[in-house]
């Protein structure tokens, strides 16, 4: 579970963000995850979720607000942000070219990691990923389960404080997924904070310390598991029922405002 | 609406039509509908540009009379060799992709639909688009022809048709046969390689022959020296077929028209039933697996930028189907090679002709290969997330580009060096310049793609492909008249800088 000491520092704090694509994607959004938190980012289609974590890897520039990372302002030194954030997307980010120990090498070298030790980290994660038997062999032939295996290796080979997954676990085997979230509890163990997006509910339930929902570019909820069933108004037994009554109640609300 | 009958061969064309056109408007729009006008009209002014040229070209012949004589007949069988090796090569490429291109193909084969009719429409279409393109070139001359000397030329029009139809047979013929004998793995690169070497290669034969013969470097100079007309068969021979048929002769057309339309017909009638199992075996294909090295231990004491350039230079060298398209330009540098060596150390002149082709190779060389590393990065979200100055990145990859580029003049540079140091430096100088130019665009123009996509790069952004082949040339030009000590150099150095300062304020903003 979290490391007590680490939630004191806020790994990510997100104040009044704000993108606007042909409509507002992201919406005023204000958002704090503590240092080593396993933290579920929730939310429908389009609801901003993606745009809101590429603008704190820094892969879009916001119209507005503050991303701070473990204390560090991303946007006035996206250099230093970025060497603590590791980012992985649902489409792996790899080269079917080369090797996973290639593709590990490369990534060291991006982030600056010595090579002895990011050739003794890589190796440990080949392992300990169970791709020792293709190691050496060219990522183009691999299945999508293992390429994302290789992008989750190559996220976790710098040692990240901050780990932000969007839609990690879409279209992998039980197998792959399984060990998928087994390395990322025993990294958020290790103290690593990760915040995931993920459509899949009973995951974010059952491994999340705490839960954000988003809906139209903002928060319209926050808390854990419990406090969000105290939230809602109907009886709700599950984190699906629970989100969809969430939603439900926003989109009502905002409807009533439009209305009014 | 598709009013046709589901499924059927009208129902097929009218969804094959339909998206072509909406394709082609959207190529030549760009996107934007209310431009159609302004296409339209640049459209026609180049048309009728072409017709003048070409009425500038024939007239000379026009004014003696157009015979069906040796020389006649040799040189219009040559311009259909040539354009027949571009049909050739086209319809490969095309009838590769619609083997391999997934797009729709696994809807409609998934469907109940007879796939053997989206075969033979494809095909069809195939070949039609060949003939398109060969027709845009042709057509000028074609109609000049019939305006001044009559209407049997426009027989020359089933030639072209016939011609595209044979082509495109002979396309899925080879197709097929490389499915069989290499599999389907090899055969897209084998194909593409094929169709590269068939285009350009008949052209670089055609001069290095004349070249070899002491013609000049001209691709039509074979056809019409004296010693080629006097060694071709007599102008009853069958091999003038296709020229007669061109010129007019009935008896002629029939047969080139007959031949072609059974060709295509029988390739069509005995492919579009294998179509399907052929699709799904490209589909099931998988990569084949290199030889697993033992591993070494990672590289030590690297830098940032050695790292990327290695990764460059390793994604380059593990795709050989990437790195025979981009190497395409060296191609072109086989007849300056050859003209080099046939005269080395005999005249000067020789190196106004072979500086400016290295020249503009290097360019066009340089442009492409930015283009792959910088806009066909695979992993660029990786890349922009790492913590390194996006200014690093750029700078590693154009010096992975440069590194080839030097590689590839290296032996230019050393064999002109042998005889004058000045014109290796104004090689290198040119090659230098040119290469940087065609860098810079891409960069100003650079925009996330998939490598697959490097043969239609200049699909993204017209503008930046028209700059790059601009300044190839230029620069080209520049050097063959600073090699001849002319003052001139400066004009094509200066259009350069009024290229640059165009493709600099139209380079698109970035977020």
């Amino acid at each position: 579970m979290a490391n007590p000491k680490s939630q004191e520092v806020a790994a990510l704090e997100i104040t009044g963000l704000e993108k606007t694509f042909d409509r507002p994607a992201v919406d005023g959004l204000n958002l704090r995850v503590r240092g080593g938190e396993f933290y579920a980012l929730l939310g429908p289609n389009g609801a901003g979720k993606t745009t809101t974590l590429r603008m704190v890897a820094g892969l879009l520039e916001p119209d507005a607000g503050s991303i701070s990372v473990f204390g560090t302002d991303a946007r006035a030194d996206p250099l230093a942000a970025k060497t603590q954030v590791a980012w992985v997307s649902d489409e792996p980010m790899i080269y079917e070219k080369l090797t996973p120990l290639e593709y590990l090498e490369f990534i060291a070298g991006l982030w600056g990691i010595a090579p002895d030790v990011a050739e003794k980290r890589s190796l440990e994660l080949i392992d300990w990923l169970a791709l020792q038997p293709h190691a050496m062999e060219r990522c183009g032939g691999f299945s999508k389960g293992m390429k994302q295996k290789v992008a989750l290796a190559g996220a976790l080979v710098h040692e990240p404080r901050l780990i932000i997954l969007d839609e990690p676990l879409t279209g992998l085997d039980a197998g792959s997924a399984r060990l998928v979230k087994d390395v990322l509890l025993s990294r958020v163990a290790a103290g690593t904070t990760i915040i995931m997006t993920t459509h899949i509910l009973e995951v974010a339930e059952r491994m999340a310390e705490r839960i954000g929902v988003i809906a139209q570019g903002r928060l319209i909820a926050e808390g854990t598991f419990e406090e969000l069933q105290g939230r809602t108004t109907k009886e709700a037994s599950t984190l699906e029922e629970v989100f969809l009554d969430l939603v439900e109640e926003d989109d009502a609300t905002m409807m009533r405002s439009l209305a009014a | 609406m598709n009013i046709a009958a589901s499924n059927t061969l009208p129902w097929f064309a009218a969804h094959e039509g339909r998206l072509i056109w909406r394709d082609f408007v959207s190529l030549m729009t760009g996107g934007k509908p209310q431009r159609t006008a302004l296409v339209g009209t640049i459209v026609l002014a180049i048309i009728a540009g072409m017709h003048a040229f070409a009425a500038y070209l024939v007239r000379p012949a026009l004014e003696t009379g157009i015979v069906a004589d040796k020389a006649t007949l040799l040189m219009i069988s040559g311009a259909v060799v040539m354009f027949m090796s571009l049909m050739f090569s086209q319809s490969i490429e095309s009838v590769t992709r619609a083997y391999y291109a997934r797009s729709d193909l696994d809807l409609i084969l998934s469907s109940p639909a007879p796939s053997h009719r989206l075969f033979e429409v494809r095909t069809t279409v195939l070949a039609l688009q060949t003939i398109m393109l060969s027709a845009l070139i042709a057509a000028p001359l074609v109609n000049v022809l019939i305006y001044y000397d009559g209407w049997h030329w426009l027989s020359a029009y089933v030639v072209l048709i016939s011609m595209g139809g044979a082509a495109t047979a002979l396309a899925v013929l080879m197709t097929l046969a490389l499915f069989r004998l290499v599999g389907t793995v090899r055969t897209r690169l084998i194909a593409q390689i094929v169709a590269a070497v068939v285009g350009a290669g008949f052209v670089i034969a055609l001069q290095a022959v004349a070249i070899i013969f002491g013609q000049g470097v001209s691709r039509f100079s074979f056809f019409t020296a004296s010693d080629s007309v006097a060694a071709s068969p007599d102008v009853w021979s069958l091999w003038w077929l296709p020229a007669r048929a061109i010129m007019g002769e009935g008896d002629a057309l029939f047969i080139v028209a007959l031949a072609s339309s059974v060709l295509l017909a029988g390739v069509v009638g005995f492919s579009a039933r294998r179509f399907a199992r052929d699709v799904l075996a490209t589909a099931g294909m998988v990569e084949r697996k290199a030889a697993v090295k033992p591993f070494k231990g990672f590289a030590r004491r690297t830098s940032i930028r050695a790292g990327l350039r290695r990764k460059e230079w390793a994604l380059l060298k593990r795709d050989p189907w990437l790195m025979s398209q981009s190497l395409q330009q060296i191609l072109y540098l086989a007849p300056p090679a050859l003209l080099l060596w046939m005269n080395f150390g005999n005249d000067y002149g020789i190196f106004l002709v072979v500086v400016p082709v290295i020249v503009m190779a290097a360019g066009q060389l340089a442009g492409g290969l930015a283009w792959i590393t910088i806009s066909g990065e695979d992993a660029h979200e990786l890349i922009d997330t790492a913590p390194v100055p996006m200014r690093t990145i750029l700078l590693a990859k154009i010096e992975a580009v440069f590194a080839i580029i030097g590689v590839v003049l290296a032996p230019f540079a050393v064999v002109l060096a042998l005889f004058s140091f000045s014109v290796a430096a104004w090689m290198l100088l040119g090659g230098a310049l040119s290469s940087a130019s065609a860098v810079m665009i891409q960069l100003w123009f650079r925009s996330q793609a998939n490598r697959s996509l490097f043969r239609r790069r200049q699909v993204s952004s017209r503008i930046a492909t028209l700059c790059e082949a601009l300044v190839s040339i230029l620069w080209a030009a520049a050097a063959a008249l600073a090699l001849a000590g002319s003052n001139l150099a400066l004009v094509p150095v200066i259009v350069v800088a009024v290229v640059l300062c165009v493709a600099w304020f139209l380079k698109p903003v970035r977020a």
